[in-house]
């Protein structure tokens, strides 16, 4: 019952939000996603990590087909709920600042696009889920497409098309496997990961799986929408699309790919290894050479997810457990970036690194959270990123040494990218664009402070969520294994 | 059975309207008409299977959910038509007249058992859409239309009628179940070639009521010629009783020689999609857009019929229901639009006459944009589920390859619908606020709520028929 209230709560905010008037749409936006964080906070609580799938509820929708509303809560899905229903207040107060045309609409699009992102990673029947994730993507391309920059219409609609192709491809998979299961057909995911399927089968499935996900993540060489789709976006709609619709993609593939098509995975999971350790480098490099700082970010954020892919291809407890731990704090630290980054736009109207220097010298706050933000980035010690990537890096190197060792390059080239944009914006002479530069505001700081905690609970802690999800990732590569 | 004896009275009644002084009583005279037809429908509700006319028109509920298919988008598209007060020219009572008289034809080719049944409703029906074609009268492209339409349609007539004269030498009967019953006895050899080319003239002068590929060459010029409010009828509802009509032919007769056609509708069905879908990326015109749209969409119902399994009855009817409450949103909306901006005295039904609709007309926007959406296969919407149930279709008998060639295909697809969301909701433009009946909006309103309704909840059909 928890799961449906999960869902419904965001669906119920958003529509109050639209007729809420333009006043009082942020209030009850926030509201609204402050609510669905306690109940995800409740559920958290009452979770207990051993017993599987909990929570769940079944209601019949296409009852001929076998098909229902089903969803429900394991180790997994409870992680990335919570990292959705933490992330989503963030992002409705970090809009706070900015006057769009349109509030309500602007921040209703927000409340829906949560309430898909948990139904995503909640729903238990394979068509529930696929729905949810062709539906989150409409709300972010209108947020994207509406309050967006000057080349918005034809990027968007690249991103649009681009992504749907992918999903459309997981359908057909969909299909025939609901086609597998035997007697009168089902569509509950447990039930695929009981199919026994031919290995050719098995490659084609994995194929039209990875496309779909690969897209959405994105990895090399899928990629090509998802830069300029982050620049063009409004701050909000990149941070939903980098901070949380990216986890869709690795969630896909934990869900997915791995426990239906074992074998699928082992005759083809080398090639799809190969192309995420390419992302990594490929993403580091051209990173570097960026001037422009959310294009240099979204560069940062493509490199990082194909660290996570790299650790499910590599099927370990290191590999998924890194991954999940990574994607927490991936999408804590990107959203942190993608904020200053705001923030620092909005008072200087440029975004280009050339044109930025010596911020710090106004700013001690801003200063000291971006550092904290962008040490998590590059994996230091006692900090969010290092756990993942210490669990991810060991699981690629018991994998294939030598891939392993390349994949290791990117905590160098991180820290060359992530050091280069705090150097070139916060210290140097002070250029003209920064004159008059003031701190944060509490609303700003509102906004940081929960994440720099975040930052520090999970490099200290990261406990608190690995033994959430142990149990559960053990279980799927129990599945893996037979 | 009922409905078709209540239109064809009513249609004389329609007639006789006309004579009245009053041109008001028109549109709600028909309306209420559609109703009565609509409630006369159902009362055979799950009492069928029943035969009429000895044995010649079959009523089961297949046919009652056909039936109420082109009854309500009937009702929707006459409810929308206005009252044709705005041209001098017209004649209401007649198009009136005509539109149930159509309908009648629509549903014999239903609810057909018997070859002579359906060549009468082919030609009730074409016979009706070739005037309502070219009722524009002094307009040339209407006129060119209608005689496009007549040549072609008259042609295919032809065709269809040689192809039952074979089956009629081959098999000595018309009837359906006459036909399976040698279909299923052929003796290898025999008299199976006049049986095949007899089947295969008959599936040409269907396929190309339907608009199917390489048939479909007439389609982009009528529906573009013709009056907007025309194209729907013939959008919605000769589609939907060509595709009815073609299920029930190759469902009833012929499943035991589906070795020998399953292949021929897969390849025209595939060929449909490409033309459809490539052919409307490359227009400008948002009406001609839809002409091609409507040719893609036959090939996605094709493969339903390719198919012919457990699921492609369902698949058939759902998805005739959602193509039709979309593409009768689409057309409502674009009336509405292009009369407000006219390039040199004629309607504007370009892409860019949408161009910043949503910032004055944010209902009309939302009808647009949730049919576009719907009739792109979207989630949540009923094209999603059509959609659906079409590709399942196709796995249930094992044919994937052409799944993948249609999902390939309805990417194509987002390309085009889109563009016109896109300028409705993103781009800047000269748009007046549109005065809309409360009446028009509200059956635009209701389809749209149809639309969604179904996108949630795909199940309220199941175990109907």
């Amino acid at each position: 019952m928890l799961t449906l209230l999960l869902i419904l709560l965001p669906v119920i905010a958003a529509v109050i939000t639209l007729f809420s008037g333009e006043r009082l749409a942020k209030t009850v936006a926030l509201i609204g996603g402050l609510a669905t964080l306690g109940l995800a906070v409740v559920t958290w609580l009452q979770f207990d990590p051993a017993a599987g799938t909990q929570f769940g509820f079944k209601y019949a929708w296409v009852s001929s087909g076998g098909i229902s509303f089903a969803a429900g809560l394991d180790g997994i899905s409870l992680v990335l709920v919570l990292l959705t229903t933490f992330l989503t207040p963030l992002i409705v107060l970090s809009a706070f600042k900015h006057d769009y045309k349109k509030p309500a609409s602007f921040y209703a699009l927000i409340l829906f696009m949560e309430a898909a992102l948990i139904g995503v990673f909640t729903a238990t029947d394979a068509f529930l889920f696929y729905l949810f994730f062709e539906a989150a993507l409409i709300p972010v391309y209108f947020l994207a497409a509406i309050w967006g920059g000057e080349n918005r219409i034809k990027v968007t609609f690249k991103f649009f098309i681009y992504t749907i192709f992918g999903s459309l491809f997981m359908m057909v998979a969909l299909v025939y496997l609901y086609y597998q299961t035997p007697g009168t057909h089902t569509s509950e995911i447990t039930a695929f990961y009981q199919l026994q399927l031919s290995p050719q089968t098995q490659g084609f499935i994995f194929w039209a799986f990875f496309i779909a996900f690969a897209i959405k993540m994105p990895l090399f060489p899928f990629h090509t929408w998802q830069p300029d789709t982050y620049t063009e976006s409004p701050t909000a709609a990149t941070m939903l699309l980098s901070g949380i619709m990216l986890k869709m993609g690795v969630y896909g593939l934990i869900r997915f790919l791995l426990p239906i098509v074992p074998q699928g995975m082992e005759s083809w999971g080398l090639m799809a290894m190969i192309l995420s350790v390419i992302g990594i480098i490929y993403g580091s490099i051209i990173a570097i050479q960026q001037s422009d700082m959310k294009r240099l970010i979204a560069y940062s954020s493509f490199a990082h997810v194909g660290l996570m892919a790299a650790g499910v291809f590599s099927y370990s407890v290191n590999g998924l457990q890194g991954a999940l731990i990574q994607m927490l704090a991936h999408g804590i630290n990107v959203i942190g970036l993608f904020f200053i980054i705001d923030i620092i736009y909005s008072r200087t109207k440029t975004r280009f690194l050339d044109q930025l220097g010596g911020i710090s010298q106004s700013t001690p706050h801003l200063s000291i959270y971006f550092m904290i933000l962008l040490l998590g980035s590059v994996a230091l010690p006692l900090t969010n990123g290092f756990v993942g990537e210490f669990l991810l890096l060991s699981s690629v190197f018991h994998y294939d040494g030598w891939l392993g060792a390349i994949a290791g390059l990117t905590i160098i080239l991180g820290s060359v990218y992530m050091l280069r944009l705090f150097q070139k914006s916060m210290f140097g002479p002070r250029s003209k664009w920064v004159e008059g530069f003031q701190d944060l505001t509490a609303s700003e700081s509102a906004v940081l402070l929960p994440l720099v905690i975040m930052v520090f609970w999970i490099g200290i802690y990261p406990n608190t969520f690995l033994k959430l999800t142990e149990p559960a990732v053990s279980q799927l590569l129990q599945l893996v294994n037979n | 059975m009922y409905p078709i004896i209540l239109l064809s009275v009513l249609g004389v009644v329609t007639l006789f309207l006309g004579f009245s002084k009053s041109k008001n009583i028109l549109l709600p005279a028909t309306l209420l008409f559609l109703i009565i037809a609509l409630i006369g429908n159902f009362i055979e509700w799950n009492k069928g299977p029943l035969l009429y006319f000895y044995d010649m028109f079959r009523v089961d509920n297949l046919t009652l959910s056909f039936n109420g298919i082109i009854l309500l988008s009937a009702f929707m598209i006459v409810a929308i038509s206005g009252g044709f007060q705005d041209n001098a020219d017209s004649e209401p009572a007649e198009y009136y007249g005509l539109m149930l008289f159509s309908l009648v034809g629509a549903m014999m080719m239903i609810g057909f058992e018997h070859m002579i049944m359906l060549f009468i409703g082919v030609e009730i029906l074409s016979v009706a859409m070739y005037v309502l074609t070219g009722s524009n009268k002094r307009n040339l492209r209407s006129n060119e239309a209608a005689l496009k339409y007549f040549l072609m349609g008259a042609f295919a007539t032809g065709f269809m009628l040689f192809g039952m004269t074979l089956l009629y030498g081959a098999t000595g009967s018309f009837e359906l179940s006459q036909i399976q019953g040698f279909a299923s006895n052929m003796q290898p050899g025999s008299q199976s070639y006049i049986l095949y080319a007899g089947l295969l003239l008959l599936l040409i002068g269907m396929l190309f009521k339907v608009s199917a590929a390489p048939f479909h060459f007439w389609t982009p010029d009528v529906y573009e010629g013709a009056p907007t409010i025309f194209t729907t009828f013939m959008s919605t509802i000769v589609k939907t009783a060509g595709f009815a009509a073609l299920f029930r032919l190759l469902n009833t007769s012929f499943t035991n020689i589906y070795s020998f056609w399953w292949i021929i509708i897969a390849l025209i069905a595939v060929l449909t999609l490409l033309v459809g879908n490539i052919g409307a990326t490359s227009q400008n015109s948002f009406k001609r857009m839809l002409a091609y749209s409507g040719i893609s969409h036959a090939g996605y119902l094709l493969i339903a019929l390719t198919a012919l399994s457990r699921p492609s009855e369902n698949a058939i009817v759902f998805y005739s229901l959602a193509y039709s409450l979309s593409t009768i949103c689409a057309f409502g909306v674009l009336m509405l639009v292009s009369k407000e901006k006219t390039i040199e005295g004629q309607p504007n039904e370009h892409y860019d006459a949408f161009n910043g609709l949503a910032k004055q007309n944010p209902v009309l926007a939302f009808v647009l944009a949730v049919s576009m959406l719907s009739l792109a296969g979207i989630p949540l919407t009923a094209g999603f589920w059509g959609k659906f149930f079409i590709f399942t279709s196709a796995a249930e008998r094992g044919i994937m390859w052409i799944t993948v060639i249609a999902v390939l295909m309805s990417t194509v697809g987002i390309y085009y619908y889109f563009r016109v969301i896109i300028a409705s909701y993103l781009r800047e433009g000269n748009m007046i606020k549109i005065r809309i009946a409360p009446f028009y909006q509200v059956i635009l309103l209701i389809a749209t709520f149809l639309t969604i309704l179904f996108g949630l909840a795909p199940g309220i059909f199941d175990n109907l028929i």
